[in-house]
Formats: structure tokens, C-alpha cells, sequence
């Protein structure tokens, strides 16, 4: 990791950390923080539309819902990992 | 950019799986191909799709109030083109559809088009575009990435406006900008940043590999940091 990197890095946080401070003391209740494909949704149905097809399951709860999210985070990471941890060992006993 | 299960009527359901599937079929074929041609390409197929898991699953809160999340469908574009994203990005929409209730699998072929196929589209034509005009490649990928991103959510806003063109496309359109395309804007830039790091170590450690996909002309040189 080089400098130019941590740089990124530090942008990432500021361009996530910015809308925490942006709308601090704000949450779900009033409106903030959900999800775009959530208020794309309500703007649909206040026009009437009834949606015709019902998601086949859905996570019966938060916790695990964050679960899912947290497991399909973690099998990419996993991959990533393994495959750029190959390569750069792999580039360091041929270079030895 | 999930329009979520039965949120749009069924003919534009069939008509976006209609327009998908080849591309993804044409993609599977791809993928086939690059497998038994260039198999030491295979670990960063696996790469791009793991990319994309990862980055789709982290929603972040946006400047607009509401939250949305990356596409990850850069990368997999810069290395292997729009129809092998299509692939990929279908694997996180099924998995998301099925597990997690995002999206769904009547709009599944409307998702693909929008995350799989035009922000991939996107992201490929601009950075095959930089390349010719001889742009660094670090901002070449990073504005491959943040279009891929970008692109991916005016495209859900297009599709929306379509189907609910109420009371007109126009009005429906400026209305669905707002809450995808305004939203995504920083997180595309965040999009970009992730995706030039990521690039940038397989630039580092395989950078034979991207020169025989023609990504790249020439490997730089040695020690490069």
C-alpha cells in the first residue's frame, strides 16, 4: 500500500463520513438513510401501482438480513484475498 | 438500482429478460472460451465477480439522505468486457434476489440490464476510449468505474420512467434521477477510488496477464511502486 493509496482511502471515509455529519441527529424515522431502491419503490406505489409478484422469501428480520449481507461481503473479500495473497507470494519466491 | 420484485409490469419484465438473455448467453460462451484459452486469466475472473459482491453488498449513506450502494461492474468491464460483467453481475442479482429480497426474479432481466450490461458497456467504451487517446490509465479506470457506476443507475431510472411514465417519461425521468443518479454521484467517486486501488495491485503482481487479455500494450517496468 503506497501513499497514493491511503490518500483514496481517506477520501472513501470522507465521502461516507460527510452525509453522517450532513444529517446528524437524523434517522430512519424522518426520513433518512434508506434505501434509493426503497423510496423508488413508494414513489411507484403512490401512483396506484400494486406490485404484482411477492419476493419468494425474504430475511424474516433485520439482524439477519445484515447476516446475509455480511456473509455476501465476506465470500468476496475471501476470494480477493486469497487470489491477490497468491500472486503476491508467488511473485516474491520467484523473484528470491 | 434494484427495481424490486414485482415492481414492474410483466411486459416489461419479458421484454427486458427478451433483451438480456443473449448477452448473458454470448457472456457464459465468453467466459468458456477465455477458460480453456487463457486460464491463467481464470483467478481474476474470479476477482471481478468477488469484486462486485463485495461492493454491491455495502450500502452507503449518500449526500442526498438515502443510501445506495456501488455496482463493482468496472473492473470486471475493464478486464473482460460488457457480455462476461453480464455474467457475473447476474450471480450477484440471483443471490440478492433469492437470499436477501433485493430485486427480485420477475425484474431480474431489467437488473442484468442495468448493472450487468449498460454500466459494464459503459465503463468498457471509456476506458478502451482513454486508452486511445492516451489518457494515464489510472484515470482511465477510474472513470471507467465511476460511469460503470453511474450509467447503471440512470439506466434503473429509465427503466422506471418506461413503465410509469407518469404523468409524463420526462417528468417520471427527472423525478427518478433524483433518487438514483443524484444519490450515487459520490458513491460512483467512491466506486472509482476502490476500483483504481484494486487495479492497481493487479497491475503490480500480474501485469503479464493483463498484457495477453490486451488490456494493457506494455508491462511496466520493474520496481514500479
Amino acid at each position: 500500500m503506497n501513499k497514493r493509496h491511503i490518500i483514496m482511502i481517506i477520501a472513501i471515509i470522507l465521502i461516507v463520513v460527510l452525509p453522517l455529519m450532513l444529517f446528524q441527529g437524523k434517522g430512519e424515522d424522518e426520513g433518512y438513510f434508506g434505501g434509493a431502491d426503497g423510496v423508488a419503490a413508494d414513489a411507484i406505489t403512490e401512483s396506484g401501482y400494486e406490485p404484482w409478484f411477492e419476493p419468494l422469501w425474504e430475511p424474516p428480520s433485520g439482524e439477519l438480513e445484515s447476516l446475509l449481507f455480511a456473509t455476501q461481503a465476506a465470500i468476496g473479500a475471501g476470494i480477493i484475498g486469497y487470489f491477490l495473497g497468491y500472486y503476491q507470494m508467488k511473485r516474491k519466491m520467484e523473484s528470491k | 438500482m434494484h427495481i424490486m420484485e414485482g415492481f414492474l409490469p410483466w411486459q416489461w419484465c419479458l421484454f427486458w429478460y427478451v433483451v438480456s438473455i443473449p448477452i448473458v448467453v454470448y457472456g457464459i460462451l465468453k467466459i468458456k472460451k477465455i477458460t480453456e484459452n487463457k486460464p491463467e486469466a481464470k483467478p481474476l475472473l474470479a476477482v471481478s465477480g468477488a469484486f462486485m459482491f463485495v461492493l454491491s453488498s455495502l450500502k452507503l449513506p449518500s449526500v442526498t439522505g438515502s443510501c445506495s450502494h456501488p455496482t463493482g461492474n468496472g473492473l470486471g468491464a475493464i478486464l473482460f468486457g460488457p457480455a462476461v460483467t453480464a455474467v457475473l453481475a447476474s450471480i450477484v442479482l440471483i443471490f440478492q434476489a433469492l437470499l436477501l429480497a433485493h430485486g427480485g426474479i420477475t425484474t431480474l432481466g431489467a437488473n442484468i440490464f442495468s448493472m450487468g450490461i449498460i454500466g459494464p458497456l459503459a465503463a468498457w467504451l471509456i476506458y478502451k476510449g482513454s486508452k486511445k487517446v492516451g489518457i494515464s490509465i489510472t484515470i482511465a479506470v477510474f472513470m471507467a468505474a465511476f460511469f460503470g457506476d453511474l450509467l447503471t443507475y440512470i439506466t434503473t431510472a429509465i427503466q422506471i420512467s418506461l413503465a410509469f411514465p407518469l404523468p409524463t417519461f420526462g417528468e417520471a425521468f427527472s423525478k427518478f434521477m433524483v433518487i438514483f443518479a443524484y444519490t450515487q454521484v459520490p458513491l460512483a467517486i467512491a466506486e472509482g477510488l476502490l476500483t483504481v486501488i484494486i487495479w492497481d495491485y493487479i497491475l503490480k503482481l500480474r501485469p503479464d496477464i493483463l498484457k495477453d487479455l490486451n488490456i494493457i500494450k506494455s508491462i511496466p517496468r520493474e520496481g514500479g511502486k
